[in-house]
């Protein structure tokens, strides 16, 4: 609970705190000092959420009114200076200078591309063919982000009013908000702002009384990862299956219908308001020369602060994962932090001095993707993660170019017998090979970039994958074929909880006695470690 | 089973009738039925002037859309990676024990389907399971019976 304006923080507030900080907070306006955050438990309290570490190192540019607002009042957006930028636009601008102005900004598209907004925008804009469309891109499917589901749940007028602006400037009269099923609160909260927005005059014919005219709708995914790739995405538009097409005309000129169609995610339209008010050299001034802005982050996994952060392009990664996310949890070895999704890669410690932004992330074969960063401790078996992330690629394949079709299935297959303790050392060189073929032969982003979780932990955790392959050992304790769960005398004390929590029934033993795991039974799915209370079992 | 037909008609007509409305004719047929009856897949291409595979290959296409009936309560597991890494490949492997189907199966009285969904953006507290339309977050192995029985004191 923050109070405003002095910006006190309570956190984890109970029913019964609340007596007290209605006396201090606001009958007083002092803070109860029993309440306040303190970090890691001792005596030194800070009182201001903006001193917390947490927040000291963020900037909020497209995550600015998450939290503050009540994202169901666009009376509540207007007061905090939303729909300024669009009065603006519509007023003061011509589309020629909005585009100029996004150019300066430097914004790059947050999807994970990072193709120039500007650019874009320039292009559609001076496209012969009409009409133009202007889409946003909420299917966000890297597992692991929830950037956008946030900012479209939280302050959907701010995605509204960065695809209006937008749509000026392109001279666009119809757009459409793409958003993967999964989240049926964002469809419903960006319904409802279109409703209010359209109420206002904001939206639909004549807004603001200057004749400019733009409508929109909410198009609803169907579940399918491919479908946040451009040209799959337009086509589920269309109603059709999300089978993405080759690029030799882009998708900005031949998009939706074939149109010529600007298509930028969630959050690079969250961040055009503030550009548009404050101006592009602003925007320009924050982050980095070639990565300029902020960028907004989940950070999750075994880190101890997990959440939505935003900062600075530039900002390492031990800023983010230290400072901000406080380190790892129950005081364990940093191991790795999988960044860009099912298509980025895993970066190791040595690499924590790493700058956070686009090309210092491709550089380290990893890549920004739309924003998620899980953080993984020893506890994370690089070689299961590169399997369950291929998994996940061999599903969503839309099975339109074979190399991704069949490759990746077969890339599975070798990382999966790696994990297995079936592979024999050839098949690593097979793996890698075959990585290659589909990276260079993949029709779309997907399967071009489908081989990374694999090509990035070989090349920081190589001796992890020889463990596997020739030591049929998991260092991690992870791969259920080369682990085995033992029961071990002296702490077990016969409680009798572990047996029946076994599906397999593989436990057996009286109480009082010590249990025994027959290890031909036993699956080792784990249930009985975690339900053992007196740490009596133990991973081989 | 037997389904009230009847209702199909009104469904498809909410929509306009152009092969763009496709999906979203599929996805109100989906939330009414909980799965895409054969009859509603002829009906759609029909009302929308569609050839019947290319409903077929929509329909199949996207996770979202099933083309066999499911059960009263329907399981997702979420196995977005943050869930992965807290152990969402467990609780799948417990519930699949514990209701003797494999994820994407219905139990023959039709009473649970389990299925893994990727991620629900709620990464924060993983791992999750869902519910029908409950949200579960830090999910133990320990709270899967739970979750069978009523759900409602898992956390």
């Amino acid at each position: 609970m923050v109070i405003e304006p002095r910006g006190t923080l309570y956190p984890r507030v109970k029913v019964k705190d609340v007596e007290k900080i209605i006396e201090s907070s606001i009958v007083n306006d002092e803070p109860e000092k029993t309440l306040l955050y303190s970090p890691n438990g001792n005596s030194s309290s800070v009182e201001k959420y903006k001193n917390i570490p947490f927040y000291a190192k963020q900037q909020r540019i497209a995550l600015r009114n998450l939290g503050m607002i009540d994202q169901y009042r666009i009376e509540d957006y207007i007061a905090t200076g939303g729909y300024q930028g669009l009065a603006k636009a519509l007023t003061d601008m011509t589309p020629e200078t909005i585009v100029d102005e996004v150019k300066q900004s430097g914004l790059r598209g947050r999807g994970g591309a990072g193709f120039s907004a500007g650019r874009k925008w320039a292009t559609c804009a001076s496209a012969e063919e009409t009409p133009h469309y202007v889409i946003c891109n909420g299917d966000e499917g890297d597992p692991g982000a929830f950037m956008d589901r946030s900012i479209m749940e939280g302050d959907p007028h701010s995605v509204l009013e960065g695809m209006i602006i937008c749509a000026r400037a392109v001279n666009s009269h119809e757009g459409y908000i793409y958003v993967r099923e999964e989240y049926p609160l964002a469809i419903m909260n960006l319904q409802l702002a279109i409703e209010q927005a359209t109420s206002y005059g904001l939206l639909g014919d004549n807004i603001l009384g200057t004749g400019f005219s733009f409508t929109l709708k909410v198009s609803k995914g169907g579940g399918a990862f491919v479908c946040g790739e451009s040209s799959a995405l337009m086509r589920s538009v269309g109603g059709d299956v999300g089978e993405p097409r080759a690029k030799y005309v882009r998708s900005v000129l031949k998009g939706l219908h074939d149109k010529p169609t600007v298509l930028n995610n969630v959050e690079s339209f969250a961040n055009i308001p503030p550009i548009i008010v404050n101006g592009g050299k602003w925007f320009a001034s924050i982050g980095t020369e070639k990565s300029t802005g902020t960028k907004a982050f989940s950070l999750v996994g075994k880190v101890r602060n997990t959440g939505l952060i935003e900062v600075p392009m530039g900002t390492t990664l031990r800023e983010i994962i230290y400072d901000i996310g406080g380190g790892i949890q129950d005081d364990r070895p940093f191991k790795a932090v999988q960044t860009g999704g099912p298509s980025g890669g895993c970066l190791p410690k040595e690499k924590l001095d790493l700058p956070v932004d686009f090309d210092s992330l491709t550089e380290a074969d990893s890549m920004m993707g739309s924003g998620g960063m899980i953080v993984m401790d020893d506890q994370t078996c690089v070689v299961d993660l590169a399997k369950y992330f291929l998994k996940f690629l061999v599903e969503e394949s839309c099975g339109k170019c074979t190399p991704c079709r069949e490759g990746l299935y077969q890339l599975h297959s070798l990382v999966d017998k790696m994990s297995d303790g079936r592979a024999v050392e050839s098949d690593l060189v097979l793996a890698e090979n075959l990585s290659k073929s589909i990276m260079i032969g993949s029709l779309c982003g997907l399967g071009k970039s489908g081989p990374n979780p694999f090509i990035s932990t070989l090349k920081y955790f190589r001796e992890e994958y020889i463990a596997h392959i020739r030591d049929k050992k998991c260092p991690a304790k992870v791969c259920p074929s080369l682990i085995s769960y033992e029961i071990i005398e002296g702490p077990c004390d016969g409680c009798m909880a572990c047996a029946p929590a076994c599906a397999v029934k593989a436990i057996t033993g009286e109480k009082g006695k010590l249990h025994v795991i027959d290890q031909n039974i036993c699956d080792r799915c784990g249930a009985c470690k975690a339900i053992c209370t007196r740490q009596a079992i133990e991973i081989h | 089973m037997n389904h009230d037909f009847s209702k199909l008609p009104d469904i498809i007509e909410k929509h306009p009738k152009s092969p763009q409305s496709l999906i979203a004719v599929l996805q109100d047929i989906q939330k009414e039925y909980h799965y895409l009856p054969c009859e509603a897949l002829k009906l759609t291409a029909e009302a929308l002037d569609l050839p019947l595979s290319k409903v077929f290959s929509v329909s199949t296409f996207y996770n979202a859309f099933s083309l066999d009936p499911r059960g009263e309560k329907v399981i997702r597991i979420c196995t977005g990676t943050t869930c992965h890494i807290r152990g969402a490949k467990q609780i799948e492997h417990q519930l699949e024990t514990q209701l003797n189907i494999k994820s994407g199966e219905t139990t023959e009285d039709m009473k649970f389907t389990l299925e893994v969904v990727n991620c629900v953006g709620a990464c924060a507290m993983a791992p999750v399971v869902i519910v029908n339309d409950e949200y579960f977050g830090s999910v133990k192995l320990t709270d899967t019976r739970k979750l069978l029985k009523g759900g409602n004191n898992a956390n």
